[in-house]
């Protein structure tokens, strides 16, 4: 490993050089390289198969945007592929209304953003008192009880939460909520930790001795600091609680009240032929993550890459 | 709530900690006590204890109940009587339950492999000499983002009117009718699904993987005459192993739960082919079997355990190695 990474050091850097310097440079020149290399030939054959691939990915969006957009009698005549003629936008307008759209949206919406926002907070919170007090049994064992949750998985537990979220009246999107943001913890706090422990010390001490008070140091040096950390957290909150299908359809008593995902359901036993409505539904409901994921696609793939290999 | 908890805990630690504690509360900072740890702030408390309270009564208080429920006769309501492990030794003499088993392991092993080889090459293919890079790899991601549920219901039309209507075209038999109706294919279009759905989040772990590969290695290998094969056998593969781990134990340990998916297309049918082991536990709730379904999750929650030890001990062995 030494020896490969053993990298030709360019003839005119000086011995000198900081470590920091060194690395830069040296990037550069391999990049040189291979830009170099690059001009010189383009892997045909691996761009043809990939975009071959991209098509399977593709296909099933492309299948959902032009049955939304056909007309009943073209979308029942089952072939998918076709082109929507005439194009017929009346397919959006049923499902609306049968889906109950507006109220469907909101209510995901709210139980996305509480995830969200209660995840970064509780764990930023709770990290930050972990990491500081580590030599106290209370924040230490607190640590390993949290994760703990990690090892377990939500079908484990989810008959006496459906118990018990009914008797305490919370079978409701609100009980989604606290849920959600219980079964995120363990893995927020995992980033946040490793995260907490690379910030100097020095800096905190630096704000105590301008007598700024925990909560202040907090709010005003700590989590601004954690900002990197707590997009890749809410990132992870906003995708699987934006898509969760499993804990709403069990824990929310009443259909009225349930999240988008889970009123699609309703395509497969009323209304099973109109196609173009169900895929107008479809698509109504993949939009908005897929809207999202577009203007945050950086972030959202560094934060998973960041995420996955941290955690 | 929390205040109770905060004295007591704080006054766990020695009287000279409260004594001191009126002397320099005024100097906010990082004081010790005399055995040198630093005195905590009460506020930490306040971080930390309603977190903790509130994890404790929405998934330790259900999983200690649900384990509770496992050695008696509960039925979901009503009366309930101890009846020690019998609900344990049923379950496993249950065809239903092995079955489900049989069908989740079956169907987790081989969508892990599928995951995995097919996210690891179109990571090399994604980190090669291309155009169009930062295109593609967007477009890869979008499965990521959509919700299982919903794709599965789009996969379900496809599976049961185009591809049949394909198959028949083409005069393939077995093609020409729904695979999702087809007792021993169906699995394979659960597989399909759920594959690409989650090979994203396998392909940027592996992207990442290469990136960190340094050149440098390739190039050694080109001086010495290396064939494209001989490179990805030999440099490549050894180098991304701790990612490959990765990926396996946490791609594995997320298709046990597999639930979405099925639901979307086959419901568990036809009969009971696809039940998945979740699908199994959650008909507790309907079917009066509340206690000998929750004998049948705690199994399921000592195996997530076993494989779990067996994560952290393969990806503390990598840390070691690296």
């Amino acid at each position: 490993m030494t020896q490969a990474a053993a990298r030709p050091i360019p003839l005119t850097s000086p011995r000198e050089e900081a470590v920091a310097t060194t690395s830069t440079t040296t990037t550069r020149t391999t990049r040189r390289r291979r830009r170099r290399v690059g001009q010189e030939k383009t892997n045909w054959g691996t761009m043809v198969i990939l975009l071959l691939c991209a098509l399977t990915v593709l296909l099933p969006l492309y299948v959902t945007v032009s049955m939304s957009l056909k007309s009943t009698t073209q979308a029942v005549d089952g072939n998918a592929f076709s082109l929507p003629s005439p194009i017929d936008f009346s397919g959006f307008a049923t499902a609306w209304e049968l889906t109950n759209f507006p109220v469907a949206f909101t209510i995901s919406i709210l139980v996305t953003v509480g995830t969200v926002v209660g995840t970064v907070i509780l764990a930023a919170l709770a990290s930050y008192a972990i990491v500081r007090n580590w030599e106290h049994r209370l924040f230490r064992w607190s640590f390993f009880y949290l994760l703990a949750a990690m090892f377990l998985p939500f079908p484990v537990v989810a008959l006496p939460q459906i118990q018990l979220t009914g008797l305490v009246g919370l079978a409701n999107p609100v009980g989604v909520t606290i849920l959600h943001i219980m079964f995120q913890l363990s893995f927020s706090i995992l980033l946040f930790t490793a995260f907490l422990r690379s910030i100097p010390l020095e800096l905190e001490e630096s704000a105590r001795m301008d007598g700024a008070t925990t909560w202040q140091t907090f709010r005003q040096l700590i989590f601004p600091l954690l900002a990197p950390m707590s997009a890749t957290v809410a990132i992870f909150a906003f995708l699987a609680s934006w898509n969760d299908f499993m804990m709403p359809s069990l824990i929310i008593a009443d259909s009225s009240q349930q999240t988008l995902p889970v009123v699609q359901q309703i395509f497969q036993t009323q209304f099973s032929t109109n196609y173009n409505v169900s895929f107008a539904s479809y698509l109504m409901a993949m939009a908005p993550a897929i809207i999202v994921y577009l203007f945050t696609q950086r972030w959202v793939m560094e934060g998973v890459t960041q995420g996955a290999v941290k955690g | 709530m929390s205040t109770p908890i905060t004295t007591a805990a704080a006054s766990a630690g020695s009287l000279v900690d409260e004594v001191e504690h009126v002397h320099v509360d005024h100097l906010a900072g990082a004081k010790a006590d005399r055995r040198g740890r630093p005195r905590v702030d009460r506020i930490y408390y306040l971080f930390l204890v309603p977190t903790l309270v509130l994890f404790t009564l929405a998934i330790t208080v259900p999983a200690v109940l649900g384990i509770f429920y496992s050695f008696t006769n509960f039925i979901g309501f009503g009366d309930w009587e101890f009846i020690g492990f019998t609900n344990y030794i049923a379950v496993f003499s249950d065809p239903a339950i092995l079955s489900s088993y049989l069908f989740t392991f079956g169907f987790a092993i081989v969508t892990v492999l599928l995951v995995n080889v097919i996210a690891l090459l179109l990571a090399i293919g994604l980190t090669s000499r291309i155009k169009l890079k930062t295109g593609l790899r967007a477009v890869f991601v979008i499965p990521m983002v959509i919700s299982g549920i919903v794709i599965a219901f789009v996969f379900n039309f496809l599976f049961s009117n185009s591809l049949p209507a394909l198959g028949s075209s083409l005069g393939i038999p077995w093609l020409s009718e729904s695979i999702l109706a087809n007792p021993d294919l169906a699995w394979l279009a659960i597989v399909i699904v759920s594959a690409w759905q989650s090979i994203p989040g396998a392909l940027l772990i592996y992207i990442a993987g290469l990136l960190a590969i340094p050149g440098e290695v390739y190039e050694a290998a080109d001086i010495d005459g290396a064939t494209p094969w001989y490179k990805l056998r030999s440099v490549t593969l050894p180098l991304v192993a701790g990612y490959v781990v990765i990926n396996v134990i946490l791609g594995f340990k997320n298709y046990l739960n597999v639930y979405d998916v099925i639901v979307g297309l086959t419901n568990g049918g036809p009969g009971t082919a696809t039940r998945s082991i979740a699908m199994t536990i959650f008909t507790g709730f309907t079917g009066g079997d509340y206690a000998y379904q929750m004998a049948n999750a705690t199994i399921f929650f000592i195996i997530a355990i076993l494989i779990s030890v067996l994560q952290l001990r393969l990806t503390r062995g990598r840390a070691a190695i690296s």
